[in-house]
């Protein structure tokens, strides 16, 4: 995720502090990774040499944290143009799993097995992500589910790769 | 041998159909409360399993026991007494009466154990709330939606208060939030109620509602958590 396009973002309503951007970054979209304040002060650093944000005021005290940010012409434009470009789809091309699965075939080992726990442990982690989307607010529901669909399209793939395994036994030691 | 302190367990289950293996000495249990997804490939012995563990399909050999007793040495009629008070069931497709209304389908389990109209349509009515589906009551299945329909079923597969709910895909007909909605109420009422869940299902976002899984293949089943 881009930091800097997300804290201009939360600019764009109006002036902030940075222990404020803080804090809005971190209940919004911080859930399980707040962000340092060495990041927050780097990132505004950064944009503000870029002209995308400027100092608004500062308040009695000194400390970075007592500047008030506020966001430009040119960071508006910034925040427009990030949201409007579409994230790149990962390939998901580089799959460990994969290759766990065709050493052990060559190796004449159990893929099987090595399937099962991964389903296992898959599962493990859908459990907690579905108890703790039950517990949830809708943010938590919506960031959960996010994580529930990549895990089971994860466990798709590890249906299908169950069910083939003796086709691609005979490709790999071929 | 039975796991310790297991409501319903079977070793070594064996169903042969023509020259079809559906089980090959799979195992189960469960414990009071409990909810275990069982999980595999299509056709690998799920659904039959789940027939043999609620006394619907008798088993060629092996050992399933309920509470202690061992289903092979009762007899039909003890058999379907049990399954009527002690058992729930939900399947893919609601299996709803279409000629009842809904509430009625609700309290059907309770007229066929001999309770007076009003009283079992009171307590199915209390379900329907549970579910969700109470301003359901006057409409008869084919006016309601799948979803809803098969919340009616889950009212219905409760409504005797079971202490085992079999449960085969039960949001297999039914799109992802659908889905959802039937899991998230039926296992708030069956936790609430202490009722354990057999559920059957291929889908990993239903499994997770287990608290564990056994995978079938080839009508072998394979606890998840005593391998690891
Ligand atoms: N009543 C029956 N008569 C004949 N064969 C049967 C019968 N019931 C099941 N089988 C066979 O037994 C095997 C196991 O079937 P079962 O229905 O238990 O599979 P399943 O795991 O539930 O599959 P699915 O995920 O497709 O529902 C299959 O090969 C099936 O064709
Ligand atoms: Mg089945």
């Amino acid at each position: 995720m881009s930091i800097g396009h997300t804290l201009l973002g939360l600019l764009e309503s109006g002036p902030r502090h940075g222990y404020d951007l803080k804090r809005a970054f971190d209940e919004k979209f911080g859930h399980d990774r707040p962000l340092h304040y060495g990041q927050v002060y780097s990132t505004m650093s950064r944009l503000l040499k870029n002209g995308l944000v400027e100092v608004d005021g500062v308040e009695a005290g000194g400390g970075p944290e007592r500047k008030r940010y506020a966001i430009t012409e040119a960071g508006v434009t910034d925040v427009q143009r990030w949201l409007a470009t579409p994230e790149k789809p990962e390939p998901y091309l580089q799959s460990t799993l994969y290759t766990k699965v065709v050493l052990a075939l060559l190796t004449h080992r159990n893929a099987a097995e090595i399937l099962d726990a991964q389903r296992s442990e898959h599962l493990r982690m859908m459990r907690i992500l579905t108890d703790r989307k039950r517990k949830g607010d809708l943010a938590d529901q919506l960031i959960c589910d996010h994580a529930l669909f990549h895990l089971e399209a994860d466990l798709r793939w590890l249906e299908l790769t169950a069910a083939r395994l003796e086709k691609l036994a005979e490709a790999v030691i071929r | 041998m039975t796991p310790e302190g297991s409501l319903l367990a079977a070793v070594d289950l064996r169903k042969t159909y023509g020259p079809t293996t559906a089980l090959d000495g799979a195992e189960f249990s469960i414990h009071p409360g409990e909810i275990v997804a069982v999980m595999g490939p299509s056709g690998s012995g799920k659904s039959t399993l789940l027939h043999c563990l609620a006394g619907i399909v008798t088993p060629d050999s092996g050992s399933i026991t309920y509470d202690g007793r061992e289903m092979a040495t009762m007899n039909d009629t003890q058999r379907s007494a049990l399954r009527r008070s002690e058992f729930g069931f939900v399947f893919q497709f609601g299996q709803l009466v279409p000629e009842l209304t809904c509430v009625e389908n609700v309290a059907l389990p309770l007229r066929l154990n001999g309770s007076n109209r009003k009283s079992a349509e009171r307590t199915a009515l209390q379900w329907m709330e549970r579910l969700e589906v109470d301003d359901l009551k006057g409409k008869r299945p084919g006016e309601v939606s799948g979803g809803q329909g098969q919340r009616v079923a889950v009212a219905r597969s409760l409504v005797t208060s079971p202490r085992v709910l079999f449960a085969d895909e039960p949001t297999g007909a039914l799109d992802s939030l659908n889905g959802e909605r039937v899991m998230d109420l039926l296992t708030d009422a069956a936790r609430s109620a202490n009722a354990a869940i057999v559920l059957v299902t291929h889908e990993a976002r239903v499994a997770a509602y287990s608290d564990r899984e056994i995978v079938v293949r080839d009508g072998k089943s394979r606890d998840m958590e005593r391998v690891v």
